[in-house]
């Protein structure tokens, strides 16, 4: 069960009209490496892991939600008010045929969202590998979109965000590490 | 900070990737890429500084250890 906190877990801001940087900014709402995929792989991977890490796939899998959240008010206000024309100027013309201004789960190229960007391989060290990978690689797509953006609001956040990639590649890690140990065991050598 | 984990690593790395002059781009010169600070701690030790809470909440980490801001490093380059 969850408890839902009616705020953001970072206040999100932004400084001009830029639908183009809201094309670029939905990588991390519906693609392969994105907080969508990263929340569904972490909570539906819990099941079948040793309990010592379980908490921490749920905690951080909640956590992807809030960040998924952020990335919808950034790239809802990046895109708010634009007409249809600056929408195709953007690029996001394909995008406002299909849905106006509403948010979708799809990548900067308009591809939708799929299950198969996620794995559950039940082996507890290829899970964990591919949860450090994915932290990584939203980790470098944070820096890619802050290279590309002249909004300095707007990337304040998306450094908080790609923080937080760094704090739980480093849980993940741990968790690795938990996993390998032998302490409890008695084992002699 | 732990005497031991003070920061003996840099979290950004460059090199100059090869040129051919059949390559049609201006070369990039220098490329970048990151090596933040979770790479190089393991289990993170007991008694690592921490921001205060405030702090923590605006960065993004209560670990000191762990925060690393980002640029982008051609811009700074001035490129």
């Amino acid at each position: 069960m969850w408890f839902y906190e009616k705020k953001l877990q970072y206040p999100v801001r932004v400084s001009t009209c830029n639908p183009k940087l809201a094309k670029y900014l939905i990588e991390q709402y519906g693609g392969a490496d994105g907080e969508l995929a990263a929340a569904l792989r972490y909570l539906n991977q819990r099941y079948t892991i040793p309990d010592k890490v379980v908490g921490l796939l749920t905690d951080i899998g909640t956590e992807e939600f809030a960040h998924l959240e952020m990335i919808a008010t950034m790239v809802y206000k990046l895109t708010k008010d634009a007409t249809p024309e600056q929408l195709k100027e953007a690029g996001l013309g394909e995008h406002y045929v299909n849905h106006d201004s509403a948010l979708f789960y799809n990548n900067a190229a308009g591809t939708p969202w799929t299950a198969t960007y996620i794995q559950a391989k039940g082996d507890p060290i290829a899970d964990l590998y591919e949860d450090i990978a994915a932290e990584e690689k939203a980790r470098a797509t944070y820096q890619w979109i802050i290279d590309m953006s002249d909004d300095p609001d707007l990337n304040d956040g998306l450094r908080f965000l790609r923080q937080r990639e760094i704090v739980h590649s480093q849980r993940f890690r741990e968790a690795v590490e938990i996993l390998k140990e032998e302490r409890d065991r008695k084992k002699f050598f | 900070m732990n005497e031991k984990h003070q920061k003996s690593f840099t979290t950004v790395k460059s090199y100059r990737p090869f040129h051919s002059r059949y390559d049609p781009c201006k070369p990039i010169g220098v490329k970048y890429y990151s090596t933040p600070p979770n790479l190089f701690l393991g289990f993170q030790p007991p008694n690592l500084q921490q921001f205060s809470a405030k702090e923590a909440l605006k960065k993004g980490t209560l670990w000191r250890f762990f925060y690393d801001y980002y640029e982008n490093p051609y811009e700074k380059k001035g490129r």
